[in-house]
């Protein structure tokens, strides 16, 4: 292996489900306040990914109150505590910029029919 | 006898590369990656023979050596690298012995000296960050320098004016480097930064 690779291989996690952009996720990243750290859950579109291998991050996108909220996590950090699918949604491309322009249902993607 | 900067114990290595790790608290940090294969001491200079005290360390080793680069070496391992680390005081350390990555300690600050790429013959716009002019509107001001200084009076050039030229290639120090881990299984340094030249290129980490 290449000695870069080994470098940061015991810090790559593998407990995390296979991620695509359009998916709807649930984030739960542990953030500390004042002296105690709690899991903040994070519910969203994946509206980008970028990156690979340790500095794999995404981009989960939500609208929270009127107000379109992102936040960019990395993927492999160790401040996240677990990332689940809730729905995987068809996307076309990485990065769905497009995503920001719409409003309401027009921003919702279609369920991708699983392959079986 | 003057106080020299570097009067500190080293070791050689060998850049790897550059990429990222988690930090204990979750954060990231860019790194470069040392290759630092155990340094075998393999002389002592002291004030009474040689003027200075340092210690010398050798490492890569070979199988070819001319006879007097053997000679120096007598029985030990045959190293190609060889390189002095000035110190105040020697009596630390003996001839033989080994010193690894272990030396250093994750968080500790650390210079690291190096050779950087050589970019070649380079203009002023690359070499001394100079603007350029228009492209188009009838410029013809392009990548000119511009003046280089007054007319007859004093009729030349000052020394040490910025002007095209070689650039790169040149030992490169920098300094107040953090360790971010030292992995003495692997041999391998990891410090926050960058660091000169390019992979494989000797490098010298020195504690401060």
């Amino acid at each position: 292996m290449n000695v870069l690779d080994e470098v940061v291989s015991d810090q790559l996690r593998t407990d995390l489900p296979e991620l695509a952009s359009g998916d709807t996720v649930r984030v739960s990243a542990k953030v500390v306040e004042g002296n105690r750290e709690r899991i903040q859950v994070f519910e969203g579109t994946v509206m980008r990914m970028r990156g690979g291998g340790i500095t794999r991050s995404i981009t989960v996108r939500r609208v929270a109150s009127g107000v379109g909220v992102e936040r960019t996590f990395k993927v492999n950090s160790p401040r996240i505590e677990k990332i689940e699918v809730v729905r995987h949604g068809v996307a076309r491309r990485a990065q769905l910029y497009f995503l920001r322009d719409r409003v309401g249902k027009a921003a919702t993607l279609r369920e991708r029919r699983s392959r079986s | 006898m003057g106080r020299i900067a570097a009067m500190s114990i080293g070791l050689i290595g060998r850049k790897v590369g550059m990429t990222q790790v988690f930090q204990d608290d979750g954060t990231m940090v860019a790194v470069s990656v040392l290759e630092v294969q155990p340094n075998t001491v393999t002389r002592l200079r002291t004030t009474a023979r040689d003027g200075y005290t340092a210690v010398q360390l050798g490492t890569d080793e070979t199988r070819t050596l001319t006879r007097p680069e053997a000679g120096q070496l007598k029985d030990l391992p045959k190293l190609k690298t060889i390189h002095e680390f000035r110190l105040d005081s020697v009596d630390e350390f003996t001839v033989g012995q080994k010193l690894d990555v272990s030396l250093f300690e994750a968080g500790e600050i650390v210079d690291v000296t190096g050779v950087s790429k050589g970019k070649n013959f380079a203009g002023h716009i690359k070499r001394h960050h100079f603007k350029r002019g228009p492209k188009t509107h009838g410029s013809d001001h392009h990548r000119e320098p511009g003046s280089i200084g007054p007319g007859t009076t004093p009729g030349r050039v000052y020394k040490g004016m910025r002007m095209a030229g070689h650039m790169g290639d040149q030992r490169i120090t920098i300094k107040k480097l953090r360790v971010v881990r030292a992995d003495a299984e692997r041999n391998l340094l990891l410090v926050k930064g960058s660091l000169p030249g390019a992979r494989n290129a000797l490098i010298f980490v020195r504690k401060v």
